[in-house]
């Protein structure tokens, strides 16, 4: 079997090759080119897939004969970890990426198979070109090729790390990666669109739910981290601002800017130039996300070993960035925009805003990020930053975010008249004032003027997206009748785009109140305390009731009983432990090594909406060492047949003299071995129930924690909505042409404007020039239409395109 | 609004306006990430070490060497590539799970007049290591 995934990926990489070739010479838009380039992408999603299927079989299968398998796997793996080990390992976390790619390539090519004619080659080609250069990676680069196999199989491979055994470990490094890697698809069409100089919105609006993707995606990844890091590493927190964090924070906050900017230049035909910069630069940190969770360039939790492929991946970096730059500077003219921001009070004036404080937020991570290696640039010294330096610029730049996630909705596009300002900011301030009185008043918030000026901002963000829900709502109610719930669901049926981006803002808005209510008024007591003792934390009387220990086949589990009391409370019981994973691999390693191994806390976590107890507990096993330590040496003493031993002594001595002799029988005689010292552990382990030692526990009391994920949850479910897919496109209809996006797009836009009208955004005499000149514009590409159906009779659009597009316009027209 | 300036001068008084407050931002960044940063060192460059300064420990933690220390725990720590004198280190406070001998650290402290290494709560980071290898780390 590895010898036919190495082949397979062979062809895969051959394949890429192929598949770019084809797209060039189809450059020029000829059809069976272009179709076969895309054909070829089909097939090497197609090997790449088998490629998969064919590692993780083996890993169901403990087929240790691939070095992948017997490093990240054993016998004893539980079969969900063994479907996980392959991302676990730095070259199925290559295989992975590339088989992500290759969904992606192959759905973007898909998607826009009837459009983007010029586009789609080139698109096509760096696609292939990056697929390239990963499976070519993994097939020339030392020691990461995933098909790399050991003949004879050892018997039993090392296992997967206790640590990456958490569920998480299914999801969070596939969402990262899959994110990452759907970047790669607007890039591709970025570059395409450079090269072609066809800079009008198209390649957006084709790659958009691309961008909106990989953007979810990474978010999801980034939530997760937090959420396993808050529950599983025992430290209490959820972002320690490590090197790998950071490297996955960085293209998700471009992207953002990506996402809002890109509707400025669909909008308005602005901010080409700024759009293509903000995807080579997403792209650029995705790859640079990649390259340092597996360096170890930079000291951080995650730096998986050192790498023999960060010197590749930094070249990929280097060539994309510079080919990047080039090609935009050699297109500048053709990035310019005649238009210009007609006011600030405007939703674009106020989306380059946000665009310029993400932007500078990726400057100031990206900075603190690599700043070892700066000073030791500048200085010879290595020196780093730690995380109150990055807090002192992202929590101001976060907090004027939040400002404007609640600002940005209450705009219309173009401009906002005084008077229209004025009704439209009325509700949101007083609800922001009232949110700064009574937290002023009730609770402590005062103390903390940056987490107050968020928990402010955030209910102004709140408030105007309830109003805009609100408005909209009544706006259409008006227009077609019917209950306020019923258009409610209509308006944000028929708008999911902008709805569904609301919605993410107010998830953002409340995991933002949870990160800074947590963040600034946590109490976080480390106190060792002997069973029967209790202490206070924060109003919650905390009491070690009784040591408890659990003994299974994998670990060992040191854990305490403790008793919360909050006044007025019913007393809850929670039970942190930790636990010591038995060693495995080949043969037995001593009693001792079933105390000193991988161990992983398990949390005690009572959630709630107000505020989290967490706890987690550093068991004392000073007495347990001691005993193992004397239970190793009667162990040797039974072994050797000493005299007085007990039977059983004498008959594994015995059995141990007969596989010294004959080594077919070692493997049973090391098994016995094995299974006895585990016994032994079992049995010193359970003393440790009666242990009186003082435990050390760490209590933290952390408020509106919980509302970090629920606000993520939101998020989710609004970027969801924004990338269902419309009704025309989810009964598959129409094929469209270019030109039928184009005047899908304008519909829109009248919509859009009509929409503000009626809620009361747009002014009369704004939505009447508004309206005027999006008509003309629509009319300007009706014609072209037209004129270009009537003379394509002959020409390349000739095959039935219109008709069926235009079918669907007037779909769009009726909804 | 009503703006009576004109507008190509509007839009380059607001260039240099953001263009300066950039410049002064980028340099306030740089200036407090030299101030407020700490020297990273490894345990060998550490013996030259002045007390009363802060510095970033990296290092290997000695296998076996870990032992429980009152409230905390003391263990030794040589350079990453196992190279050099041991540094004694003490640490109060929760450790990471995957701290063990064997294991790369990262821990923020002061050498003490001993010459040993105190470590500031809550700064210990332990790497967590992506392959299991049990035999070759032993505790």
């Amino acid at each position: 079997m590895p010898n036919l995934g190495g082949a397979l990926l062979g062809l895969a990489f051959a394949t890429t090759v192929v598949a770019a070739g084809l797209a060039l010479l189809g450059r020029n838009g000829e059809r069976r080119w272009v179709d076969r380039s895309r054909y070829a992408v089909y097939v090497l999603f197609g090997l790449l897939t088998v490629c998969v299927v064919i590692i993780e079989v083996a890993f169901l299968s403990d087929d240790f004969s691939f070095d992948l398998v017997a490093g990240h796997s054993s016998i004893e793996t539980p079969t969900f970890y063994k479907l996980a080990a392959m991302w676990s390992s730095q070259e199925g976390s290559l295989l992975l990426w590339a088989w992500v790619l290759s969904i992606a390539a192959a759905a973007a090519l898909y998607a826009t198979r009837n459009r983007l004619r010029e586009i789609v080659p080139w698109a096509t080609a760096v696609m292939m070109g990056v697929v390239a250069f990963f499976t070519g990676l993994m097939l020339f680069a030392p020691d990461v090729n995933p098909f790399s196999s050991t003949s004879p199989a050892p018997a039993d491979g090392v296992g997967l790390n206790p640590l990456l055994q958490h569920p998480s470990m299914m999801i969070h490094p596939p969402m990262l990666y899959s994110g990452y890697v759907a970047f790669t698809v607007p890039f591709a069409f970025a570059i395409g669109a450079l090269i072609t100089r066809r800079l009008d919105a198209e390649w957006i609006r084709s790659t958009r739910r691309f961008a909106l993707i990989a953007w979810t995606f990474l978010g999801i990844g980034l939530v997760l981290g937090a959420r396993w890091s808050y529950t599983e590493l025992g430290w209490g927190g959820y972002w320690a601002w490590d090197p790998v964090e950071n490297a996955a924070l960085m293209p998700w906050l471009l992207g953002t800017a990506f996402l809002h900017s890109i509707m400025v230049q669909e909008k308005r035909g602005m901010l080409k130039a700024w759009n293509a910069s903000l995807i080579v630069g997403t792209f650029s940190m995705a790859l640079l996300g990649t390259f340092l969770v597996r360096s170890g360039v930079l000291q951080s939790i995650h730096a998986f070993g050192d790498s023999t492929v960060g010197p590749y991946i930094l070249g990929l970096i280097g060539v994309v960035l510079l080919g990047s730059t080039a090609l935009i500077v050699s297109r500048l003219d053709d990035l310019r925009s005649p238009k210009r921001i007609d006011s600030l009070a405007s939703r674009e004036s106020v989306f380059l805003l946000n665009n310029l404080l993400l932007v500078g937020m990726t400057a100031v991570i990206f900075w603190g990020t690599f700043f070892p290696l700066i000073s030791e640039f500048f200085t010879g010294d290595k020196a780093s930053l730690a995380a109150p330096w990055f807090d002192r610029y992202t929590t101001p730049i976060a907090v004027l975010l939040v400002l404007f996630t609640g600002i940005g909705p209450l705009l219309a596009w173009r401009r906002i008249t005084w008077a229209t300002a004025k009704r439209a900011f009325a509700v949101p301030l007083a609800v922001a004032a009232v949110v700064l009185v009574v937290l002023l008043a009730f609770t402590d918030a005062g103390q903390r003027p940056w987490a107050l000026v968020l928990f402010v901002f955030a209910g102004f963000a709140l408030a105007g997206i309830a109003q805009e829900f609100w408005n909209g709502a009544s706006a259409r109610r008006r227009l077609s009748g019917g209950s306020l719930p019923g258009s409610l669901v209509a308006v944000v049926g028929r708008n999911r785009r902008r709805y569904g981006g609301y919605i993410v803002h107010a998830g953002i808005a409340v995991l933002l109140i949870g990160i800074a209510a947590s963040s600034s008024f946590q109490t976080n007591r480390d106190v060792q305390l002997k069973p029967g003792e209790s202490t206070v934390v924060d109003g919650r009387e905390v009491t070690y009731v009784r040591p408890t220990v659990d003994t299974t086949a994998e670990y060992l589990q040191f854990g305490a009983e403790l008793e919360v009391e909050q006044e007025g409370g019913e007393p809850t019981v929670l039970r942190p432990s930790k636990r010591y994973f038995a060693p495995t691999g080949s043969g037995p390693s001593g009693i001792g090594s079933y105390f000193q191994g991988e161990s992983t806390s398990e949390v005690g976590l009572k959630a709630g909406a107000g505020s989290d107890l967490w706890t987690a507990v550093s068991p004392n096993l000073t007495e347990v060492q001691k005993q193992s330590g004397a239970a190793e040496r009667g162990f040797r003493e039974c072994v050797r047949g000493a005299p007085g031993a007990p039977e059983e002594c004498k008959a594994l001595g015995a059995m141990m003299k007969r596989a010294a002799a004959d080594p077919s029988l070692r493997p049973a005689a090391l098994a016995q071995i094995a299974k006895l010292q585990s016994l032994a552990a079992s049995q010193i382990a359970g003393t440790y129930a009666d242990s009186t030692a003082a435990a050390t526990f760490k209590v933290i009391v952390n408020p509106l924690v919980t509302w970090i994920w629920i606000g993520a949850l939101i998020a989710f479910a609004g970027a969801l909505i924004a990338l269902w897919p419309t009704r025309g496109r989810r009964r598959g209809v129409p094929v469209r042409t270019e030109a039928d996006a184009l005047k899908e797009a304008k519909y829109r836009e009248i919509r859009d404007a009509e929409l503000d009208h009626a809620a009361g955004k747009l002014s009369d005499e704004d939505f009447a020039v508004l309206d005027a000149e999006l008509r003309r514009e629509a009319v300007e590409i009706l014609d072209r239409v037209e004129g270009r159906n009537g003379a394509a009779g002959n020409g390349h659009a000739g095959n039935g395109d219109g008709a069926a597009g235009r079918g669907e316009a007037e779909k769009v027209e009726q909804s | 609004m009503p703006v009576l300036v004109d507008p190509q001068r509007k839009r380059k008084i607001r260039l240099v306006v953001a263009l300066s407050a950039a410049v002064l931002l980028a340099v306030g960044l740089i200036y407090t990430s030299f101030s407020a940063s700490t020297e990273a060192k490894e345990p060998s460059q550490l013996a030259a070490a002045s007390p009363g300064t802060s510095y970033e420990m990296t290092g290997r933690v000695v296998p076996k060497s870990v032992k429980r220390d009152g409230d905390g725990i003391a263990f030794k720590v040589k350079d990453r590539d196992g190279k050099g004198e041991a540094l004694p280190v003490t640490y109060t406070g929760t450790v990471p799970d995957p701290f063990r001998g064997g294991r790369e650290i990262v821990l923020t402290g002061e050498v003490e007049k001993g010459g040993t290494f105190v470590g500031e709560p809550d700064t210990l980071i332990t790497k967590c290591p992506s392959k299991f290898t049990t035999k070759k780390e032993d505790a």
